[in-house]
């Protein structure tokens, strides 16, 4: 299920917040009813992490992560980096990277198979990501905007893209994800994706101002209504006794 | 807290250099507010909801008062503008849009009319308007506009209707001789200039025209145009009708006196002693030649010649010894050139020794005048011709009478005389006509004054025919009622002067049924 919330008065939920399959950051600060938000869908499966990256909230938009990995800019300080190790399970690597593009979260959008980047991050970075995170990375823009992070959001069962993304672009990313893809908006028309949308594979979190057009299109595509965290585990030990049998 | 917007450009250099481009197809979002497909825009959202959002004609003005005067179809247009505009003309539209105070920051694309009736005293006009509403997106709307027409005289017609004939300044136009030649020749240089189009009234007085003109300054004009065409002398006098001692406000009507030189072309003048010792001893019997804003005079007998301007001659401003009326009418019975051609002025003269008979006295007696005479490039044996005759004359000019000893010729010839040729076309029309003034005529004189009107009319309409400079500055208009009989263009050749077709303009058909019957004379 998606769900609509505010951040101090701020629909982009997007910026404060960063969800994966395998942990959630949040931005300190906030009301008890945002994380209580957050808490209530998720604390039972995966860790709800406060912190605060650089000294800054907008988390969402400085880090980049999966369920193997998150990335975090040179901004971070040693404390926040030592808080993230202790506070996330042991098998997500945490790892600074010392790019120059420091918001990591507007230059890079995964799931937990591959990467879109912002086509002039380093070669380094580029390297860094598909060790960290595990994923095959491409260098993409989105309808023309380099910063891919900002514009689109995809978990590993779909996508949502700039509304200006012309078909052919969109055969092209879905092809190049392998998740289905659609065109669209969220808070009443913003274009800016991931600032009004986080998402991982069986919940959404999305500003309040966004509608229930955009709702219906954000849970049709990321496959909400029948994705239970539970599901996923089940599916998950079907093929882990497949291997051992 | 928005990512920092970098925009990269797709350079449309790649589309012109020959490369490849992706072809790019716009596909289709949702709107955001009812879900139906849609092209992307800024706003992502469809029309209807982004104008249910927002109406950016809100604010703007849907009712305004337009002022609108009954009698002249005018509109006001502030603070004091009165501009002529038809219903649903683009003039009208000009105004109606320029009365909307602001438009909100909104741009104007379109606008029309929508027709009402037009006396219901409402004008619509439907405006289209452009505004950037939510991020960038830009909404056209249109709407309704209804102007009141409220009805106010404009000033003009405010002075009209309190008092019709208020005129302010009035020209008075006189010339004290015996005919009226010089108003009909003044008459069609003022069609011509479209010197009097601002008078309000136009009046035939005896020995002139007044001119009425509703301000000051086009009489000033008026007044000017006639001194650069004749020989006048003006003087100008006010009348105080009103003031306002508060605001300091003085109403006055003006007169201005304007008098034509009563010498006319054809006449012959005995200069006075000064002033033809100030044309380096011309004379002192002259005649004169032409009158444009100068006089232009000739000695026939040694066809010295000069001008007087306006100035020069009212310093002395002498009368004509003998006036066109008194010409005399001679048979010529020899001709003998004593120089060769000689330019006086524009046209050519030779002089010539003639012998000539009063036409009265030919087969009667045997008077016969051996004189010397400017026209022997025209006359030959036979042929009539007018002039002065100063030995049946009895002259008491004070001028010549200064004269001591002085030895008149006992005719003076003016011009050649086709009387007898015109006798056969007479009350055949001309294929030509001329407009006229639009003129008040005082009929209350009697039907002598209105024969004797006529009767110079047509003299000064022959004039025309024969003096191809005289027309040098007229618009003669085609007569359409005119058919030429094959009669008259096999017998009357080239004899008797005319005005050649090619002259003629061609009157505007508009006008026709107007000018028909008053506008126009033969």
């Amino acid at each position: 299920m998606a769900t609509r919330l505010m951040f101090e008065n701020s629909c982009d939920v997007g910026v404060f917040s960063k969800v994966t399959n395998a942990y959630c950051l949040v931005a300190i600060g906030g009301s008890e009813s945002f994380y209580s938000t957050f808490e209530t869908e998720l604390a039972d499966v995966i860790p709800v992490v406060k912190t605060s990256i650089g000294g800054t909230r907008i988390i969402g938009r400085l880090c980049a992560g999966n369920k193997k990995g998150l990335l975090l800019p040179h901004t971070t300080t040693d404390q926040e980096l030592q808080h993230l190790r202790n506070s996330l399970p042991d098998q997500v690597v945490v790892q600074r990277i010392e790019e120059r593009l420091s918001a990591l979260g507007n230059c890079i959008a995964c799931n937990d198979h591959v990467a879109l980047s912002h086509t002039d991050l380093d070669k380094e970075t580029e390297e860094m990501i598909a060790d960290v995170l595990g994923v095959e990375v491409f260098r993409q823009t989105i309808a023309g905007n380099i910063l891919v992070g900002s514009y689109c959001t995809f978990s590993n069962r779909g996508g949502l893209v700039h509304p200006h993304t012309s078909i052919e672009d969109l055969d092209e990313l879905s092809t190049l994800l392998q998740v289905p893809l659609v065109a669209g908006t969220v808070n009443r028309g913003s274009e800016v994706i991931a600032a009004g949308l986080t998402v991982n594979d069986w919940t959404a979190f999305c500003g309040s101002d966004t509608t229930a057009t955009e709702l219906s299109v954000i849970e049709s595509v990321f496959k909400l209504r029948e994705a239970q965290p539970s599901a996923i585990v089940d599916e998950m030990r079907k093929s882990l006794i497949d291997t051992y049998v | 807290m928005e990512p920092p917007a970098i925009s990269c450009r797709r350079l449309d250099m790649s589309q012109d250099a020959g490369m490849f481009v992706v072809p790019q197809t716009i596909g289709s979002v949702l709107c955001c507010k009812c879900g139906v497909p849609m092209v992307p825009n800024a706003a992502n959202m469809c029309v209807t909801c982004l104008r249910s959002e927002v109406d950016i004609t809100e604010g703007l003005q849907k009712k305004v008062d337009l002022k609108h005067c009954p009698e002249c179809d005018c509109y006001l247009q502030p603070p004091k503008t009165w501009i002529k505009a038809q219903l649903e003309s683009k003039e009208l539209l000009t105004i109606c849009v320029k009365r909307l105070k602001n438009l909100n920051g909104a741009r104007l694309i379109h606008a029309e009319f929508i027709w009402t009736e037009p006396h219901s005293k409402r004008i619509k006009v439907k405006l289209t308007v452009q505004k950037e509403v939510l991020n960038g997106a830009i909404l056209e709307q249109s709407y309704v506009v209804e102007y009141h027409q409220q009805d106010q005289m404009c000033e003009s017609c405010t002075r009209v209707a309190a008092n019709p004939d208020q005129w302010v300044a009035a020209v008075q136009l006189r010339q004290h001789v015996s005919h009226r030649r010089t108003f009909f020749f003044l008459e069609q240089l003022i069609l011509k200039h479209d010197a009097a189009t601002r008078a309000i009234k136009i009046k035939q007085m005896d020995q002139g025209i007044d001119f009425f003109f509703g301000n000051r300054s086009h009489a000033v004009k008026f007044v000017e145009f006639v001194g650069k065409v004749a020989p006048v002398r003006s003087r100008h006098d006010k009348q105080l009708v009103s003031h306002d001692a508060k605001s300091n406000n003085y109403n006055y009507k003006y007169t201005f006196s304007v008098e034509i030189s009563p010498i006319c072309r054809e006449d012959l003048i005995c200069l006075p002693p000064k002033v033809a010792v100030s044309l380096g001893n011309l004379g002192p019997l002259v005649i004169c030649t032409k009158v444009t804003n100068s006089i232009a005079l000739l000695d026939p007998i040694t066809l010295r010649h000069c001008f007087l301007d306006a100035d020069q001659y009212w310093r002395s401003s002498f009368k004509s010894l003998l006036t066109s009326r008194q010409l005399v009418e001679y048979i010529v019975l020899d001709v003998e050139p004593v120089s060769s051609e000689v330019n006086v002025g524009g046209s050519k003269c030779v002089l010539a020794d003639a012998q000539v008979a009063r036409l009265s006295d030919f087969g009667k007696n045997d008077t016969i005048f051996s004189i010397r005479t400017h026209l022997g490039h025209l006359l030959n044996p036979g042929d009539y011709a007018l002039g002065y005759d100063l030995y049946g004359a009895n002259n008491n000019d004070i001028e010549l009478d200064k004269y001591k000893g002085l030895v008149l010729p006992e005719t003076i010839l003016i011009k050649k005389s086709y009387e007898e040729k015109r006798q056969r076309k007479r009350g055949k029309p001309r294929p030509w006509k001329l407009k006229s003034l639009d003129m008040e005529v005082d009929n209350s004189r009697g039907r002598g004054d209105q024969d004797k009107t006529n009767n110079e009319y047509e003299e000064f309409l022959r004039d025309l025919e024969e003096n191809p400079e005289l027309r040098f500055n007229m618009s003669l208009y085609r007569n359409r009622d005119y058919q030429p009989s094959e009669m008259a263009s096999v017998t009357d050749g080239g004899d008797v002067p005319s005005v050649p077709l090619e002259e003629l303009l061609a009157d505007l058909d508009l006008s026709d049924e107007e000018m028909g019957d008053d506008g126009m004379r033969e």
